[in-house]
């Protein structure tokens, strides 16, 4: 019996090892966004081509969108466009853009020069949008169902493996609901 | 404890703490306290290591305008950090509330001290009935005892 006791300690330690051995690899700036499973935040947003126009958050109603943020300053957004002009041309993804703390002139000729996968495009030079949605760096995609209803949060660059592993999953998912 | 910290925390902000309020103007005291024990709680998403107030971050700039804003308004600090957590999500309190999904978090600690004490008391008492159980010599046994350890004596 005593002798069983003395293993306590090796247990423990195991146990400890096997605990911080689970962390190895995770990404700790991997946040999942507060918003998932509620509305995008209401927001009343000049379109970018478009000064005069000004869109609601019912702009997501009606089918499964993307809502990348993206701005001119971001390098990685640079990276990703590609990608994103890719699906919205080949695949039919309906992507709204969420220009974010831009200037309109820089995101016009960014988008004339590189192309424009956007359906719409929403112009936040604040980043009052992005605040609420809890944007913390670009580029960021979200996946909003046809209720408006943020249902998943991708940090970072999208890219074919991204598509195809997790965002296009949630898109069929969502889309066979709706 | 954590008032402790706090307190140390707020001990080192305030070398640097003429330059907030050029920045964020207060009309009482009483808000600016509030507004720097806030930005010292919460944390920035982008920088993950630093609170808002000493991340240069743009988003931890928008968080300190809006806590600012918000206390401006008469705002709780409650509602504060409601506010940023519907947002952010509870990784931006640097002191988690008290929930379910905490409870480990909270509780470890008192466990781990319990389970100490528990280990503590369990070494002693069985140490006291070992000392018992070694005195406990039958007369017999002990005059043989004397009579080996006085043989021993007389030889050396």
């Amino acid at each position: 019996m005593r002798r069983i006791l003395l293993f306590i300690p090796v247990a423990l330690a195991v146990a400890l090892g096997i605990v911080l051995f689970a962390g190895i690899g995770k990404d700790p700036t991997h946040l999942e966004s507060a918003l998932i499973g509620k509305p995008v935040p209401a927001f009343a947003l000049a379109d970018l081509q478009n000064p005069d126009r000004v869109h609601h958050d019912d702009v997501f109603k009606g089918q499964v969108s993307l809502l990348n943020v993206w701005g001119t300053w971001c390098p990685a957004c640079r990276d990703e466009h590609d990608d994103l002009v890719r699906l919205a041309a080949e695949e039919g993804v309906h992507i709204i853009g969420l220009n974010y703390k831009d200037n309109r002139d820089a995101a016009l000729q960014w988008l004339s020069r590189l192309g424009n996968p956007y359906a719409l495009s929403l112009f936040d030079p604040q980043g009052k949008l992005g605040f609420d949605l809890g944007v913390y760096g670009a580029p960021e995609t979200y996946v909003v169902d046809a209720d408006g209803i943020v249902r998943y949060r991708h940090v970072g660059v999208v890219n074919d493996q991204v598509w195809n592993e997790i965002l296009q999953p949630l898109v069929r998912q969502y889309g066979g609901q709706g | 404890m954590a008032r402790v910290l706090l307190l140390l925390s707020m001990m080192m902000v305030s070398l640097s703490a003429a330059a907030i309020t050029d920045v964020y103007p207060f009309d009482s005291d009483a808000d600016e306290a509030r507004f720097r024990t806030l930005v010292a709680e919460l944390r920035c998403p982008k920088c993950q290591n630093q609170n808002i107030f000493d991340s240069n971050a743009p988003i931890a700039k928008d968080m300190r305008d809006e806590v600012y804003r918000m206390l401006l308004d008469g705002a709780s600090d409650q509602e504060v950090k409601d506010a940023l957590v519907n947002r952010f999500g509870e990784f931006v309190l640097y002191k988690p509330e008290f929930n379910q999904r905490t409870a480990l978090l909270w509780v470890t600690p008192l466990i781990a001290i319990l389970g100490g004490i528990l280990i503590v008391i369990g070494v002693v008492v069985r140490s006291r009935q070992r000392e018992h159980s070694t005195v406990s010599l039958t007369d017999d046994e002990r005059r043989k005892a004397e009579r080996i350890l006085g043989g021993d004596d007389s030889a050396s």
